[in-house]
This record gives structure tokens, sequence and C-alpha cells, in this order.
């Protein structure tokens, strides 16, 4: 119980209101020592012999031994793929393949709870979060392409479309089962067989993923998982794939277009970000503070589309910032598993380093640092929220993608200069806009270049909508209808264009 | 008669970069931010001592009009000892009642520290002349009431008439002097979030010692959201001129469980210095027996049948 503090003769006020710690438990997740490769169905040892230890980023706590493909596994596993797709996948009906994607959906929902404790083990996210948005989207995903699956005649009108045979799918370690999700579901539906490289650093939900596809009965090598580092990753692209899918940094994702350039292979590229999210001075205070967390604090910053640019009307720009430093007063940092966090662990020492880097130069650069007053666990990979005042355009805080719970501040005067403050980057993904004014809504949406642009909320997401960005943020949209057309070849059908 | 502060000029322009005089509340973002709160896991020692203070900041009310000075005098003695198998079980906050039952409620709860509140101002609709009001609201407190809970015209309030609405909670709070006033806002006629961010801003200014959402005579009321909104404009008030104003929650709040979400928006919006009887008070008649049954719980790790707690 807390104690008490007299004040004069009032009632006493508490000198504080702990929370119990309230843990979910591990024991739903059953964690395997050493993980194999699943090609065909069947967890097979690697050929190339390396495995590599896989952490929990809040404790550096070993979880589990995972293979590192080397070229010949990956040869192998798309080999396999290639034979499902020819061998009956691709002749399939489409209300089979919907089939599939129906049960997987059905059992990520029934295995929820374990999901969601695993993918905060393995990526250090809050529990709140997977529990809340990464597992639950992660389905809807799957439903949502169950559901175009048998449709794809009417999601396309006179063009006949086919398969493209196998997909070779690079997933980022920030939202593992959701990309995962993104990833396979479009591909399936639209008839394609699949290799997928989970993350290096978050292997493990992907790896229980496959015990789904064979509870689901998937035909064996429809999806194969190959996991390991770069080096993999590099090895699929090169690989005998119809289509890379890569979501991740826009540096590798410049390498991997020019190793494809001239192969005919087709790519979409889902890559970095330095979102604007603007604030108008008319903009509902409170529940902007409350966008503003979500959009950089939301998974510790590491969020592709994160609102890592605050651009604040000036004449609202000191009562906003102290509401905000306020309200990052009560954000709870800790334990990703404890249900009351809401901050949870950087993902990778390689990923603390790098924020830890760019926050330094920040501060040399002459930009002014707020962190609210937090105890970070001693082992583990943390970093406390954090803002940056005082920040011009041209700083390094304010040009580079951080990727972890760092916001930089700028102001502007007027609506055209807070257009030109944000499409002021060589990043286009999305974009952030506060004012209760509607037709200010749809002016700045006209306007600014990002494939995203969320009007009084932030980081909202939905299978219906389709995501990706413009410039130096990749090319390619992944949900919605548009989600499908990556996957397919189209033909106009001479017919119906005949036939008028 | 009181009016609105008016400056020389008229009206008042912001001077320096500060918040909008009233602002606006998105609703789709007030809600998840309310959900999300409503989340929070509070466990053992953390739920032992939210639902103790639960107790202590409860308005016990009885507001029917089958009201006898027999149902009274049992809730007044049930608000001095809520359980009388446990000692460490503290008194409530006030009992509420109508004002021909304050005299009853106060015989009962003399000398326990309990205060007694009553409603006034043509509750619960708010519809009768001003004069009337202001009669009622001091008579009430020549009738022994410590507290008195006004209702606001929201007539006048939903046609635009701002400033009649100001100027009787400034005649009622003239009658009342220092009396802690309550003002009810009865958010679920006031239709949106602006509105009662506004009503809220409005009954401050004009000398609310607490706002209180609802009279407990419709079903839409203390809803997390709308709390959160009030709250918010308490925060914005004392963000400007460290005035602090108080809190109540009315109606629809049933169970421990909902008590509980409430202060820890209560927490995680105004901080700890709210966490007394002083500054925020559940307004609630059912609610009392879930939490004692919930602290018994706690302290024995069982439950206990209902009928162990006493119905009054």
């Amino acid at each position: 119980m807390a104690e008490l503090e007299q004040r004069g003769d009032r009632t006493p006020i508490p000198a504080a209101w702990e929370y119990a710690s309230a843990p979910e438990s591990r024991e739903i997740v059953k964690l395997e020592e050493r993980y194999g490769l699943f090609i065909g169905g069947e967890f097979v040892e690697p050929r190339s012999g390396e495995h590599y230890k896989t952490l929990d980023p809040s404790s550096e706590e070993p979880l589990a031994e995972i293979p590192q493909a080397g070229p010949e596994d990956v040869a192998l596993a798309v080999g396999t793929a290639r034979k499902a797709f020819s061998d009956g996948w691709s002749a399939a009906s489409p209300a089979e393949r919907a089939k599939y994607l129906f049960r997987i959906a059905r059992i990520l929902q029934e295995r929820s709870r374990e999901f969601a404790v695993l993918e905060s083990l393995n990526g250090g996210k809050p529990i709140r979060e997977s529990r809340d948005v990464d597992v639950p989207l992660a389905a809807a995903h799957f439903f949502y392409y169950a559901g175009w699956a048998d449709k794809l005649e009417y999601a396309f009108p006179h063009r006949r479309q086919q398969p493209l045979g196998v997909a070779g799918q690079i997933i980022p370690w920030n939202f593992p089962l959701l990309m995962l999700a993104w990833k396979i579901a479009p591909a399936l539906a639209a008839g394609n067989t699949v290799v997928l490289k989970p993350a290096e650093t978050t292997p493990l939900s992907a790896l229980l993923f496959c015990d789904v596809l064979r509870q689901a009965e998937l035909p064996p090598g429809v999806v194969n998982i190959v996991t390991g580092d770069g080096a993999t990753g590099a090895a699929l692209v090169k690989s005998e794939v119809d289509k890379i899918a890569f979501t991740g940094s826009t540096e590798v994702g410049k390498a991997i277009q020019r190793e494809l350039a001239g192969t005919g292979k087709k790519l979409t590229l889902e890559l970095g970000g330095k979102a604007a999210n603007i604030i108008f001075d008319d903009c509902a205070l409170d529940q902007a503070v409350e966008g503003i967390v979500n959009g950089i604090y939301f998974n510790q910053g590491h969020v592709c589309c994160a609102g890592s640019r605050l651009l604040v009307q000036e004449s609202i720009y000191e009562p906003l910032l102290e509401k905000l430093k306020r309200r990052l007063t009560t954000l709870r940092v800790g334990d990703p598993l404890d249900k009351n966090t809401d901050v949870g662990a950087i993902n990778s020492r390689q990923q603390l380093d790098k924020i830890e880097e760019l926050v330094a130069a920040g501060e040399e650069e002459g930009a002014e640092i707020y962190q609210p007053p937090c105890r970070l666990p001693e082992k583990g990979y943390w970093f406390a929220p954090t803002v940056f005042t005082n920040v011009a355009q041209s700083y390094r805080i304010a040009q580079e993608e951080i990727f972890g719970p760092v916001l930089s501040v700028l102001t502007f005067r007027t609506p055209d200069e807070a257009v030109e403050k944000a499409n002021n980057t060589p990043y286009g993904l999305s974009a952030g806009v506060w004012t209760e004014k509607g037709s200010r809504i749809l002016w700045m949406a006209q306007r600014l270049e990002a494939g995203v642009i969320w009007a009084n909320t932030y980081n909202r997401f939905d299978p219906a909508s389709p995501f990706g960005g413009y410039k130096e943020s990749g090319f390619g949209r992944e949900g919605g209808l548009h989600g499908l057309e990556p996957y397919l070849d189209f033909r106009e059908d001479s017919a119906d264009v005949i036939g008028g | 008669m009181a009016q609105a502060p008016a400056l020389p000029t008229g009206f008042e322009l912001p001077l320096e970069p500060r918040l909008p005089r009233i602002g606006s509340v998105d609703q789709v973002a007030v809600e998840a931010r309310a959900t999300d709160l409503s989340r929070r896991s509070i466990k053992r020692e953390a739920k032992l001592f939210a639902l103790d203070l639960a107790v202590r900041m409860m308005d016990l009310t009885t507001l029917e009009g089958a009201d006898t000075p027999g149902k009274v005098a049992a809730l007044a003695s049930k608000a001095v000892r809520p359980d009388p198998s446990d000692a460490s079980v503290p008194s409530v906050a006030a009992v509420c009642v109508y004002p021909n039952l304050v005299q009853t409620a106060r015989e009962r709860v003399a000398g326990s520290g309990v205060k007694v509140a009553s409603v006034a101002t043509a509750f619960p609709s708010g519809q009768s002349p001003i004069d009337l009001k202001v009669a009622e609201a001091r008579r009430v407190v020549e009738l022994g009431a410590d507290e008195v809970d006004m209702v606001i015209d929201r007539g006048a309030f939903l046609a635009g008439r701002y400033a009649k609405v100001y100027d009787e909670i400034v005649q009622v709070k003239e009658a009342v002097a220092e009396t802690r006033l309550k003002v009810i806002l009865e958010v679920g006629e006031l239709g949106t979030y602006d509105n009662v961010r506004r009503a809220s801003l409005l009954a401050i200014a004009a000398g609310a010692d607490f706002i209180k959402t609802s009279t407990g005579k419709l079903s839409s009321s203390a809803t997390l959201p709308v709390t959160l909104v009030m709250l918010e404009a308490i925060r914005d008030v004392f963000e400007e001129t460290g005035r602090r104003v108080g809190m109540k929650p009315a109606g629809g709040i049933r169970n421990a469980k909902q008590a509980v979400q409430t202060l820890v928006l209560v927490h995680e919006t105004l901080g700890l210095d709210w966490l007394t009887p002083d500054l925020f008070r559940f307004g609630a008649s059912s609610l009392l027996n879930d939490v004692l049954m919930q602290i018994r719980k706690e302290k024995t790790g069982r439950y206990q049948s209902p009928e162990y707690f006493t119905i009054d």
C-alpha cells in the first residue's frame, strides 16, 4: 500500500500509486532449443550447418538456436516452392485457396495469446501492442485476402490474371508476424507459392507460424520459411524466384533494386520514412498529444511510418510542448510482457547503437533534448522516450530515419510552409494532419507527398487500406485491392476489348 | 445580477501563445484513449489501494421519490460504517439526498466526518426560475447540507444562452457561500464531447468547486471518455491558473472494476494530487457493495456471497 503524505488539514494525498506488476505468463509459449528451416512442410537441418542464437532483447537472454540458411538452403526452398506451384497450387481452385487462408486466419485468432507472448518475447514490444494490434491485424489480413482469393476476376475486371510463380519475401523485425501476414496472405490469395525470410533478430513467430500452416493442412511447399541474416536475404534475391517483396531499410532496398535490374523479376519495396506529423493550432489538443505519442512511441518508434518529425504551428508550440512533456512522464517503460507497459525494449544492440549515435549527433548539432524521468532496466536494450526541440530542418535528426523512440520537433507558420517542410525529405511514406477544419485536411492531403495520410489519428492500419510509399520510401502497395496487383500477371481480355 | 466578466473592449483575444479558450475534442481519439487506459491491469496491493480510495471518495446516494427517513437513516449508517465486519474499511465521503432528508441524514452521520450533500436548483431538470433555484440552494445550506449538488439549465445551454447558465451558477455559488458546490452538467443531454468541454469550462469559470457528470436520472452518464474530457478541462484550468477543481462522475458506475478504471484515468490525467476525496468523488448507490465485496476478496483470497453485505 502506498504511503500517505499529510498536507495541512486536507485529506491525505497518496505519495504514490505503484501499479503492481502484471506480467502475461510465458508458459503458453513452448520453445524448441533448436529450430530447422521450414521447407516442403517439414523442419529440416540447414545444409549450411550453421546456427545462431536469437535473444529476448529485454534481458539479452538467449531463447533458441536458429538456422543460418546458406545459398544451397535457399535454392532448395525455392525449388520446393516451384514444385509446389506447378504440382497443384497454381491449378487449385480459387475457393480451395480461400479455404486455407480462412483456416490460417482462424487458427491465428485461436492461438492469439501464444503469438502475442512470443512476439513480445522475441521482439521486445509491449504485450499490450502485440495483443491488441499485431496479432489481430495479422489475422485480419488473412481473412481479408481469403475473401479475394475466389473473386480475382471481379477485383480486376476485363483483365485476365494469373499468378507469378514463386514469391521471395523478406520482412523486417519491427512487426514480425504482421509483416509476414502482409506478405503471405496476398501472395497465396493470388495463387503464388512463397519463400519467406524473417528478420535475423525476430524469427520465432514465423517459425511458430509454420505450425499453423501444418495445422491448416496447407499443401507442403506452398510456404517455406528460411531464416538467417542479410546474406540469406541476398541469396534469396539472387535465386530463381519470380518476384521479390522487401520491407526494410532504403539502403538494402536500393541494393536489391540494382541486383534485380534487367532480370525481369518483379519487385516491390516498402522502405524507410521520416514522416511529418503536422499539428495546426485549431486541432483538438489533448487528442493530438495522444496522436503524437502514438505516432512516435508506438513500438518504440520501430515503425517505418512513425511520425518522427513533429511540425507544430508556432502559435500553439509552447502549450503543446508542455502537454506533450507532461504526457511523457506517464509513459511506462519496462518489461514488454507486463500488461501495463507502454514502451518496451529496443529490438537489438545494433539498433540501440544506431539510435544512440543519432541522438548524440542531435545534441552535438545543438538540439535541446528532453527525456522524462524513468528508470530503465539494467539488462537488455533500452532507450528512454526522447523529444528534441530547437531542431533545424538541416540537422541529421530531422533528415535521417532514427527508427527509435526519438521525436524531432520543428515549427511552421502557415499551411504552405507546413507542406513545404513536410515534403522536404527524400522519403514519402506517411504523414499526419491534425486540425478540426475538414477543408484543410483535404487541402493538405492533396499536397503532401506521402503514400498514407492520417487525419486526426496516426498509425492506424486496416487490411482494406493500401499502404506504401513515394520517393525513397519505395513502390508498390500492400493491403487492399492494390496489394494483390504485385502478385499477379495481367493480360487484357481480348474478347472483352473487341466486344466492347 | 451576476455577469460574465467582460474586458472594456467587450471580448478577449489571446495575446500570447497559449491554449485555446474553449478548444475542441476529437471523439474517436478521446474514446480510444479512454479504452486504452481502461485496459491497465491493476492487481493486488495496487487494487486494494484503489478500492480503499474508492470507498473514501464515495458520495453514497439515494435520490428517489420514495425516499423516507427510514431509508435515508439506513443509508447514512452504512456510509459511516460500510462494512461492520471489517473496521479497516473507511467511511465514505458523503451521503447525497434530497433537501427534505438532509436533517435525517445529518443526525445519523453526526460526529463521523461523513458529509451530507443535497441536490438543489430544481434537480434534476433545472427548469425553474432562478430565484427559486437560489432560494432552494440557500435553504439546503440552512438545513445543514455540507455540500450542494446543483444542475445547470441544459435548455439554456443547448439554446446557446451560455451567459444565462453562467449567471445562474454564479448566483447559486453566492447563495451557498463557503459550502462546497458541485455543478452537474448532465452530459447525457449535451450530445457532444465538445459541449461537455464547453460546459465544464463554463461551470469552472462560474465558480464550481466540483464538476459532476450526471443526475443519475438518464441511462447515458459517467462513461470513461466523458470523464476523461472533464478531467482534461480541469487539467487545462489548473495548468493555466493553478486552481484545483474537483471531479465527480455519477451514474452508471456500478462495479469496482469501473471505479478502478476511473481512478486510473484520474491518476494518469491529473496525477496523485487528485486522488483525494477533496478533489474526486464517485456518485453512486450500488457501487459500494461491489467494492466491499472486492476488498474482502483481495484480503481473504475468496469471494463471499452477496448476502454477507447489507442492502440499505
